[in-house]
Formats: structure tokens, sequence, C-alpha cells
């Protein structure tokens, strides 16, 4: 079985900082804004590096999306950068006029989204962006699931016309995607080839499905295990395939499970291949307070709870 | 014929424009549009804006213009096509299915002119502003104007512009205010009483500036050039210009009645006769 080696453990949100640094350096359209959470989003190396083509708004992510629409009609690229609650619910409207609807090259940077933004609780972990910004037509909906991807990952939203939702967090986790890996937007990644069971995972949730996917190999049960780092547009053929060939998926991610990559999922398959779906993902709740592990537990968003999915799942074939 | 009597008959054959789009489609908002008749002629036809024939999104070297207050797209949609950007007889279609004309203005029908979707009120000054500091980043020299309600400072997105506008020293910009003293439930000060609105702007580190009659064409035109050369002195400026909802047509003014209300086939004929056709109707 092939092995996913974690290189060192990081941060997907310096895997954004790093990608907005090198796009500082190659892209001079390339312009960045911030609602006073620079070192949070890693803007720092960009900052210094370009303090002329660096915004900072204050606490006011309504202005901070409208500039953003604005920028582009002078040819710029704005990559709007603060954490994922207030980079959606908090603006939507914002959004979805001045940048979804008018078609604006907006980049939305979202960091600590979900539970594993930790200790300060359900008011900073949104849980529901995934599914508020793939509602928006013409948005694209990436959640990137290590360090590699997400610079991986921001260096090719700039290359992409049109607005973006880049979903990533703030714990460090397993780094272990290819360093010189090519980010194509709506293109899923196979990890694992398998026969008995489809696993679908974006965000955080990949390496716990990797994790699965080896402890249910000890067990005789192969998984085929798909990275979706783009939740809209859906590579819906790679999801129809793979179901085809093992007859039951289970999704997982760190998202309600309402509105999230587990419904797009289901609602390809109804559409093309109805099969057994068991859903990895918080349950319509709202998260609170603790560490990224101890929440990951309690919510059962890891490789123990995508085990469990994976035996319900084949037991409904 | 003096350049003034050309800019009001110009404003006489948009009013009629407004209250014939209404009319067609029996909805829409002529109050306001017809309030604002003057500085939307002022700007795209009194040698206000330097703006070019053809319309390019990026709006590189020319000045541009944003719409926050979107409601009052009759008045936006006859300048534009009056103004070259689109056909007059496009007019035909305001509100109408497959239209590009939407009730409130949009890029995504492709119509030439709009450069932002407007309508949700409070957001046109934010994408000005992205628009005015993308014209520094560029070295281009050319300036951004925007259009706002009074109701519509009631959004708080509008504050959080203003005091990033003065904080970055935005001076680049000019946003006027409709100050008509009109919305949707009533009067805005018995809606949501604002204060004093130009302590407010100064406040927050505004350079303010009056037009007493925006119903006025010569004043309007005065108005918007001072407003001009008070640009690049670090201030981002604020024109607050009074006028009277529903101008030109005597039962039309005064009032909110008409804010989002079509006149039926009599009111029109009456109010037509108001506004005598100067430029040809569409």
């Amino acid at each position: 079985m092939k092995t996913y080696t974690d290189t060192g453990k990081k941060d997907t949100r310096s895997g954004f900082g790093a990608g907005l640094t090198e796009l500082g350096r190659t892209n001079p359209n390339v312009v960045a804004l911030c609602a006073d959470l620079v070192g949070s989003l890693k803007m720092q190396d960009f900052i210094d590096e370009h303090p002329d083509r660096f915004f900072q708004v204050g606490i006011a992510e309504a202005n901070m999306m409208g500039m953003a629409a604005g920028l582009t009609i002078g040819g710029k690229i704005p990559f709007a950068g603060t954490f994922a609650n207030f980079a959606t619910g908090r603006v939507y409207d914002q959004i979805r006029q001045s940048i979804a609807y008018s078609g604006k090259n907006v980049k939305i940077c979202a960091s600590h989204s979900g539970v594993t933004l930790g200790e300060d609780g359900a008011t900073h972990q949104i849980l529901e962006d995934i599914g508020l910004m793939k509602m928006l037509p013409g948005m694209t909906v990436i959640n990137t699931c290590d360090y590699n991807q997400t610079k991986a990952a921001t260096l090719a939203i700039a290359e992409h016309d049109g607005p973006v939702y880049l979903r990533f967090g703030r714990p460090k986790v397993a780094n272990f995607t290819a360093e010189d890996q090519k980010f194509e937007i709506g293109k899923a990644v196979r990890l694992y080839e398998g026969e008995d069971v489809t696993i679908i995972a974006t965000g955080h949730l990949v390496w716990e499905a990797i994790q699965a996917a080896q402890k249910l190999s000890e067990k005789g049960i192969s998984a085929d295990v798909i990275n979706i780092h783009t939740i809209k547009p859906l590579d819906e053929k790679a999801i129809i395939n793979s179901v085809k060939k093992t007859g039951c998926v289970v999704t997982a991610e760190e998202h309600n499970f309402l509105g999230g990559l587990g419904e797009s999922v289901a609602r390809t398959l109804a559409e093309n291949h109805p099969a057994p779906q068991e859903f990895v993902a918080t349950q319509d709740t709202f998260g609170e307070s603790g560490t990224p592990e101890q929440l990951m537990d309690k919510y059962g968003l890891n490789a123990e709870a995508i085990i469990k999915a994976v035996e319900k799942a084949l037991k409904r074939k | 014929m003096s350049k003034i009597k050309e800019l009001e008959d110009f404003a006489t054959q948009v009013r009629r424009d407004i209250l014939r789009q209404v009319h067609k489609v029996n909805s829409g908002h002529p109050g306001g549009s017809l309030g604002c008749t003057e500085f939307f002629t002022a700007l795209y036809q009194g040698g206000i804006m330097e703006h070019k024939p053809e319309f390019n999104m990026d709006g590189k070297d020319e000045d541009l213009f944003f719409l926050s207050n979107g409601h009052i797209s009759p008045v936006f949609y006859s300048v534009l096509a009056r103004s070259g950007y689109f056909p007059v007889e496009e007019l035909n279609t305001f509100r109408l299915i497959d239209s590009r004309l939407q009730g409130h203005p949009t890029t995504h029908e492709g119509l030439p002119g709009i450069r932002v979707a407007s309508g949700s009120l409070g957001q046109g000054m934010s994408v000005a502003l992205g628009a005015a500091q993308a014209k520094k980043l560029n070295k281009d020299k050319h300036l951004v104007y925007t259009l706002h309600g009074d109701g519509e400072l009631q959004e708080g997105q509008n504050w959080e512009a203003i005091m990033y506008a003065a904080g970055n020293k935005v001076d680049n910009l000019i946003a006027t205010v409709d100050l008509n003293g009109q919305q949707i439930d009533g009067s805005t000060e018995t809606v949501l009483p604002m204060g004093n609105i130009k302590a407010k702007f100064e406040a927050f580190g505004w350079e303010v500036m009056e037009i007493e009659d925006g119903n006025d064409m010569q004043q309007v035109l005065d108005g918007l050039k001072q407003a001009k050369s008070l640009t690049g002195k670090g201030k981002p400026v604020c024109v607050l210009m009074t006028t009277v909802m529903g101008n030109g047509v005597d039962f039309m003014m005064h009032t909110h009645a008409w804010h989002g209300k079509a006149p039926n086939d009599e009111q029109l004929e009456k109010a037509l006769e108001q506004n005598p056709e100067t430029l040809g109707d569409y």
C-alpha cells in the first residue's frame, strides 16, 4: 500500500502566506487586503515586500469585500483575507452583489475555518461557509488539506479568472502532498485505488482518510480514497467512476453535513448512480471551545469516525 | 443656444425617458430618478466626467462613476443611452424579461456603462474606494465619482468606507449624497433621523461642500467643478446635494409617494405635458 509521509506538521494558513508571497514576486497585478488579522493570515512577508500593494482595512469586512471588487476594475487581482466566519457569513450580501453577481475576479481567502480553530469557540468556528459559498452562482469553492496544497492552490487561483473562495485553517497538521504539485481547480486527486468503498474527503479530513484507509486495509477492506480540494466545480466524473466500482461512499469534511461536500456528492450520485452514503461531518450543530484534537474527536471528524462510517456504508451495500 | 439651456433640454428629455420607462412596466423608481436628473446630466454631458466613448470595464485613463443607490436606474439608463453607451431604443426593454436593463443595474447582462451591480444599498462607496486605490496604483490621475441616497447612509457599511477613505487619504474620490429627505416609509426625519450629515462627514475627516439646489443645472455644474478642484489634497470629497424628489413633475414633488410607484396613463400624460420632448422620444 502506498505510504504518504508527513514531512513535518505545518498550518495550511502558512501555505497561503507562502503562496501569496510568491505571487507578490511573480504577478504584479496581485494585491492583498486584510481586516486586522495579518499575523493570523501570514500576510506579513507580502506586506514587507510590497507595502503599496497591501490594503489594511481595519475591522471592517464589508468594506473590504467591496474594495476588493473595486480593485478588480483597475485590473488588479485582490486576495482578501480574514477568518472564514467573517469572510462569509458576516459579508454574504457584499459577496453576493458586489463580487459574485458582478462577476469580479476576487479571491476570498478564509483561514481558521471549522472547529479546529479551537479554543476561541463557536462564535469563530464557522461550519456553514462551504454551503454559503457554493450556492453563489459562479463561485469556485476550494478547501485545501495541507500546507503544500494550500500554497499550490493560492498560486493556481491567481490564474483563474473569476471569484474564488479558498478555505483553510489554523492548526498545524500533517504536510504530505508533493511540494512541486500542480494544482488543477476542479480536478479530484486519487490517493488510493480500492474496490470496496469510496472515501471522499476534503480539507483536514484528507489526512484522516489516509489513516482510515490504512487501518481498513489491515482488516481486508480496500478503500478508493479521493482528495476533493475543489467542492465547486465538483469533479463529478471521478466520483461517479469510483462509486460505480465500489458501490458505496463515505464523505468526510470539517463542516455541517447540511450544505457541505457530502451533499454535493449525494446530489451527484442521486442524479447519476445512487449508492449508500455515510456523512462524516458535524450534525447541524455549533462548535465549542477545546483543542483541535479534542474537538475533532468529540464531533466525529477523524480516522476513527471514518472507519465507523465505512463499516456502516458496507453493510448497506 | 447656451450650454446651460442645452443641458436643461437634455435633462427634460431624460425626465420623459424616466417616466416612460416606469410607466410601461408599471414599476420602478421615478421619484429619486427625477430628483437626480440634473446631476447625471451634468456628470455625463456637462464636461464634469472625462469618459471614453466606448466602454471598457477596467476604466483605465478615464473617470469612473458608481451608482450606489441602484434603484434610480431609470435616470442612469437614460443618460447612459443618450451618452452613446447603448442604443436609446433599448430603454424600451427596461425591466422586461431577457433585458440588459434590469430593475437594478448589473454587469451580469453586459450593459455598457455599468461597472458593478447595485441595489442592495450601502455597497457602492466601498467598490469606488477599491477602484480609486487601483487608480493610484496604476498612476492614473482620473477621478472616481459616486452617488448615494441620504436614506442609504443608514446602512453601516457606508461608515466603514467613510472612515477608510479619510484615514487613507483617498483624495481621488468625489462622493455625492442626494439629500432629498425621503425614503420608502416616509421622510428620513421620521424613519431614522440621521442628525447633521455634514458634521458627520467632517468629523470623519472629509472635505465637505454643498449644492443648495441640486435641481438647478448651473448650481450642479458649478458645485461639481468646485468638488473637482478639491481633489488631490489629501482628503476625500463629499458633495451634499439637496434635491427635490420627483422634480419636474408637480404632483410627484415633495413627497415619498413616488419613490417606487409608476404613473398611470392619465398621470403619465400630465407629467409628459410638463416635460415637452426635446431630443426625441425613443
